[in-house]
């Protein structure tokens, strides 16, 4: 590490509290970026000189909204209107600072901050997107880099969005319990989703993304370090964690994709699989099951597994009907049929399979998997049909090579049966 | 005498290393523990989980109450510690209950699991 990097990553740590804090001081987005900004530059001369700051939290909101109020009054000088209205309690700026030591005001600033940026008047990517500029302080350039998009197309997304949030107003009382449990929920999601981004980029160019699931862990880490009893909040780190673990077994040198039962278990991150099981068993004490708590506890099954035939399918399947109450989808009921072709073959998980078909018809993995099931039971022309369904809609590189090899295992399997006649 | 080195430092800096950078530190920090593990200086070394893995067991008018995450009151300070080796949380709680049992004042136990451990011995 170099003599600044400590300062790097001291700021990018900061980050969300500081943020959050001059957030609702200055209930400008922009503004509060631009005073947290100016703090960092002015961290970047003063701590090299002096030390690290005791809090460097509170080291940054306090310049920061310092160096903001000289420019509002600059600016208020240069035109005519008076912007004090802009700015909320200016004058026990002291006593402020002190509160905001208190690490229960960063819990609701940090929360608010998340909060603003998964606004449910976004679209799902702008809400994406403006959580890692505002919170996780990633460049447009970045960000553009981890969506495969141009950055003016970026740029003009995140400022959409942040216009958006500015029409919409920004709920700055601190939140009551009703209010703060469905905004966890929206910013766990949001958490997913940032993941979720970077899980399937991977897919893409090599390395673009992921920076974006490290950084969805990071932020699922300090949301669980604000609520440390939810067990939900803890079930999504487990189950980022567990996901993130096989990340260097998910591919092969060539960027093939190894299914999981095909992965090379010792590249599994074993440090990440032994915090969130560590997790998972603080979570089950609750007896609160969730969404993600039950995915995060099937993703553990598959990594407490030696070898994939020691896996228990039966506590898999198990699972996947409580994910089927809890959160019905038939995206969920196409996985458990995984589980179920593995205990009782695929002609029953066909049977799953088949009625969900005028739901999932646009859907990669449902015709992947069929055709997986079809060529088992040796129905090749359909499990042909199946595949070339998958190909038109594999989203990328990966996903449609990999269908490719499926059919030249079907076409070398036909020419053989063909020959031995 | 026998000294104990905690090790202090920003979490949410720690824990946002990247695998590359983690296993550096990890790399230096065993080169400076090579020298002494050779002197025989050198007992048990342990990695902590993050805090978010903790449960605190804290003891209190004669009642213990569970709650999750390093909740030790800052009037508190670390006065020693034990490590055991649980099939469960559930396991090791039932050992801190009993701890807690034992020791008539109140207090509390946090309960870390750890992701790194390397024995090491001591001339006894």
């Amino acid at each position: 590490m170099t003599d600044t990097a400590w300062i790097d990553l001291a700021l990018v740590s900061a980050r969300p509290h500081a943020m959050g804090a001059l957030l609702r001081y200055f209930r400008n987005l922009d503004m509060a970026e631009e005073a947290f900004q100016e703090a960092c530059i002015r961290a970047l001369t003063a701590w090299p000189k002096s030390g690290p700051p005791r809090d460097p939290a509170a080291w940054l909101i306090f310049v920061g909204r310092n160096s903001g109020i000289d420019k509002v009054r600059r600016q208020a000088r240069e035109t005519v209107l008076p912007p004090e209205e802009l700015l909320s309690d200016l004058e026990d700026r002291e006593s402020e600072l002190a509160d905001r030591l208190d690490g229960s005001h960063y819990r609701d600033d940090i929360l608010r901050l998340l909060f603003v940026c998964s606004n449910p008047a976004l679209p799902a990517t702008q809400q994406i997107a403006l959580a890692l500029r505002v919170v996780s302080g990633l460049s447009v350039r970045q960000i553009a880099r981890a969506f495969l998009v141009s950055e003016a197309a970026m740029e003009q997304r995140i400022t959409r969005a942040k216009a958006r949030v500015a029409a919409a107003g920004i709920p700055f009382e601190t939140p009551d319990a009703a209010d703060r449990a469905e905004r966890l929920a929206a910013v766990a999601t949001m958490i997913y989703l940032v993941f979720n981004e970077g899980y399937s980029a991977m897919n893409g160019p090599e390395g673009v993304s992921a920076d974006l699931c490290d950084e969805a862990i990071r932020l699922a880490r300090l949301l669980l370090r604000l609520f440390p009893a939810e067990p939900e909040i803890m079930g999504l780190t487990a189950l980022l964690l567990l996901q993130h673990s096989r990340a260097r077994a998910r591919f092969d040198a060539h960027g093939a994709i190894v299914l999981l039962e095909d992965q090379d278990r010792r590249l599994w991150n074993r440090g990440m699989i032994t915090e969130a099981l560590a997790m998972i068993d603080k979570a089950m004490r609750h007896r609160r099951p969730g969404p993600y708590q039950v995915q995060a506890a099937i993703a553990a099954l598959h990594a407490r597994a030696e070898r994939p035939e020691l896996t228990d399918w039966e506590e898999i399947d198990l699972l996947y009907q409580t994910l089927e109450r809890l959160q019905p989808s038939p995206v969920v009921t196409l996985n458990r049929a995984v589980a179920v072709s593995k205990r009782k073959g695929a002609e029953a998980a066909l049977a799953l399979v088949d009625p969900l078909g005028e739901r999932l018809s646009g859907y990669f993995y449902y015709h992947g998997l069929r055709g997986a099931l079809l060529k088992q039971m040796g129905r090749v022309c359909e499990a042909r049909v199946a595949f070339d369904r998958a190909i038109s809609l594999a989203t990328n590189a990966a996903e449609a090579a990999y269908i490719r090899t499926q059919l030249d295992h079907l076409a070398a399997e036909t020419d053989l049966a063909e020959e031995k006649q | 005498m026998l000294y104990a080195v905690l090790c202090y430092n920003d979490e949410s800096v720690t824990s946002a290393w990247s695998k590359e950078e983690d296993d550096k530190v990890m790399r230096d920090l065993t080169a400076v523990q090579r020298k002494y593990v050779e002197a025989g200086k050198l007992g048990p070394v342990a990695r902590l989980l993050p805090t978010t893995a903790a449960t605190t067991l804290r003891h209190a008018a004669g009642e213990t109450i569970v709650i999750d995450g390093p909740f030790a009151e800052t009037k508190e300070q670390l006065l020693g510690f034990y490590l055991i080796d649980c099939g469960s949380l559930d396991e090791a709680l039932d050992f801190a209950r009993e701890l807690s049992a034992a020791n008539p004042s109140a207090g509390s136990y946090e309960i870390r699991p750890l992701s790194l451990f390397k024995p090491g011995e001591l001339p006894s």
